[in-house]
């Protein structure tokens, strides 16, 4: 019984002739795909394709070379200062890396979103902090610095941080990478859990194949070769009847 | 069901010992919720059992959550059994997540409250810590430019070329500016004094010798230990967040010899060619004052100054440089080896090694004008 989005036409997230390119290069080209409100968007491709590039671009921190990136029919990129703002606190990011703030606590670090964007008290917002840590598995863990934690508990410390505020869209850049497998499937099992609990639509980018053909509803392959996308859809069925590029990632090369 | 009902909470006595809170309305963040506590004192009285009813919520999110689980810990910690069941499906499964892993037990170690004669005290001993660590450092420089003379010290050229390109000629504009200014300065002071005795021609002697000896020296040493010496400790430290100094270790590569023996060579170059780019620039600002101001013709400044100026003077203030220029890398590249793994100890790195420069720097001119004025040069 999640609190119901306002209800339009527009698709969720829609992104539309995305074209991104460094200088020259271009990373990829020509990318259209369309995410719905509760879908688990998974974004493949191998090493180098341009998974977190297109990441950047559907959050707001690398200016497309072309197309747009919409949210419930605004354009991210061109919106007025306030408007982008307003879709900007509607995500949550998870950096690769944690991209914990190294000068503040764990505790510091998911409470600041809250403190800056809520007018909570600050007991209350103490008390969302523990319950934010203890459900990625860190309960007891407030007065820690980033530097004093391994690589896997910063990933989740960020993943408490990025859902402090209850985002709509939680976009998540390798959840699975550098966690051993029973944290990997518990980190699988809450992103699940977000989205049938409280409707959270959830971005993942990853080539974690067990994460992307349990947990994934709806799919983007992005092809570094040819530099744009070759199938979109259910992973299950890119798996059975897609591409054979695309069989062929998910199935490690056995196909 | 309309969305915007405020939360609600009732509170009923259910069965003898047991109590059920009934939640409505909505329950997210964004409203004023209430916090766990107004539960305790209804949890005092012989209460053994605690149920929910979540009909009636219209809408929540973590705001629920965080109260739910407020209530449970105060629960638990009074020994009430809780009945979550009657709580939205969702939320009974997030909350049994949060609940799966036990809180970690840690001594919180706190740096905070130690009184005044205990900071000094451990800044004291941490002082004397980092001593040995600096000999250290001078050891292993030491042992890698003996690996350089006999050839066997693994750094790539172009290292040590962009070194030479990014301390020297990049820093010529600023050099520049702060020796002209200092030479003006010299001048104008040199000259209120000499004017007393009449002797204004010695304004020449002044600035030439000041600035090729001793300023130019300094100037450029204190320049290129803000400019240099914390790009030093920051890039080498910020190497030492990413692994890339351990990167070395484990591959067997000496990190002094690839990463601070071509900073350490490029300043040894540079500080006494910029030292005496400075010696010049100053003598020409001297020289702009003395012809404009005191009346002093620009050929009796020229022939002053060539009388004035000795090989030794160059001599010194070349020695002088390149003993700074090793000063400033060897406090650079210490403080950026030496630095812990996080963003501010980066920043700590590099104000760290300028401070370590300056002060090196300041010994170092004390004891060479020391010297070298007993030695008579």
């Amino acid at each position: 019984m999640a609190e119901a989005p306002p209800t339009n036409d527009q698709p969720f997230i829609e992104v539309r002739a995305l074209t991104m390119a460094y200088g020259d290069f271009v990373v990829q080209h020509d990318l259209d795909f369309m995410v719905n409100q509760g879908d688990i968007f998974v974004v493949m491709g191998g090493n180098g394709c341009g998974k977190t590039t297109l990441m950047r671009a559907m959050v707001g921190l690398q200016q497309p070379a072309h197309g747009s990136v919409l949210y419930g029919g605004e354009d991210l990129w061109r919106a007025a200062p306030e408007v982008r703002q307003r879709l900007k606190r509607r995500l949550g990011v998870l950096f690769q890396g944690g991209a914990l703030w190294s000068s503040l606590t764990l505790a510091e670090n998911v409470a600041l979103p809250l403190s800056e964007y809520t007018d909570l008290p600050q007991a209350r917002i103490d008390e969302i902090v523990s319950f934010k840590l203890a459900l990625v598995g860190l309960a007891g863990f407030e007065e820690f610095y980033p530097a004093e934690l391994s690589g896997g508990m910063k990933k989740r410390a960020g993943l408490a941080r990025a859902m402090a505020l209850d985002p709509d869209i939680l976009v998540i850049d390798e959840p699975s990478s550098g966690l051993d497998p029973l944290t990997a499937r518990r980190l699988d099992e809450l992103i699940v859990e977000l989205r049938d609990s409280l409707g959270t639509t959830i971005v993942v980018v990853t080539h974690e194949l067990a994460s992307i053909l349990s947990i994934g509803n709806n799919s983007i392959y992005l092809d570094a070769d040819t530099h744009t996308m070759i199938a979109t859809g259910h992973p299950q069925v890119a798996l059975e009847s897609g591409h054979p590029k695309v069989r062929h990632f998910l199935t490690r090369g056995t196909t | 069901m309309p969305d915007d009902t405020p939360w609600q909470l009732d509170v009923r006595p259910h069965g003898v010992d047991g109590l059920e809170l009934v939640l409505g309305g909505r329950w997210c963040m964004d409203g004023v919720l209430p916090a766990s506590e107004v539960l305790a004192k209804a949890l005092e009285r012989g209460i053994r059992r605690v149920r929910f009813d979540g009909t009636g919520l219209a809408a929540w999110d973590s705001g629920l959550l965080t109260f739910v689980a407020g209530v449970m810990k105060l629960c638990t910690a009074r020994g009430i059994a809780i009945e979550a069941s009657g709580l939205p499906n969702g939320a009974q499964r997030l909350l049994a997540m949060a609940l799966a892993v036990p809180e970690q037990k840690v001594a919180l170690r706190s740096a905070e409250g130690q009184g005044l004669l205990a900071q000094v005290g451990g800044a004291t001993i941490e002082f004397f810590r980092g001593i040995p660590q600096m000999l250290n450092f001078l050891g292993e420089i030491t042992q890698s430019f003996a690996r350089l003379f006999s050839g066997r010290a693994h750094f790539r050229r172009s290292d040590l070329w962009r070194e030479i390109e990014e301390v020297g000629p990049r820093a010529l504009p600023i050099v520049f500016v702060i020796s002209f200014l200092v030479g003006l300065i010299l001048a104008y002071l040199g000259a209120d004094q000499l004017r007393m005795v009449g002797a204004q021609i010695f304004i020449a002697d002044l600035v030439a010798i000041g600035m090729v000896r001793e300023i130019g020296a300094l100037m450029t040493g204190i320049i290129v230990a803000g400019r240099t010496g914390a790009a030093f400790a920051a890039r080498l430290g910020t190497m030492q967040v990413n692994d890339e100094i351990d990167a070395f270790k484990t591959l067997g590569i000496s990190s002094i010899d690839f990463l601070v023996l071509p900073r350490l060579l490029a300043l040894m170059l540079m500080v006494p060619l910029l030292t005496l780019y400075s010696g010049f620039i100053g003598m020409l600002a001297g020289l702009l004052v003395s012809a404009t101001i005191f009346d002093i013709g620009v050929y009796e400044y020229y022939t002053e100054v060539l009388r004035a100026l000795e090989l030794k003077h160059f001599m010194v203030g070349l020695s002088k440089g390149s003993v700074y220029g090793a000063m400033i890398a060897y406090a650079g590249c210490l403080r950026g080896m030496q630095c812990g793994r996080s963003a501010e100890a980066v920043g700590r790195a590099a104000t760290s090694a300028v401070v370590t420069a300056i002060l090196l720097i300041t010994i170092a001119a004390s004891i060479m004008t020391i010297v070298y004025y007993q030695l008579d040069i």
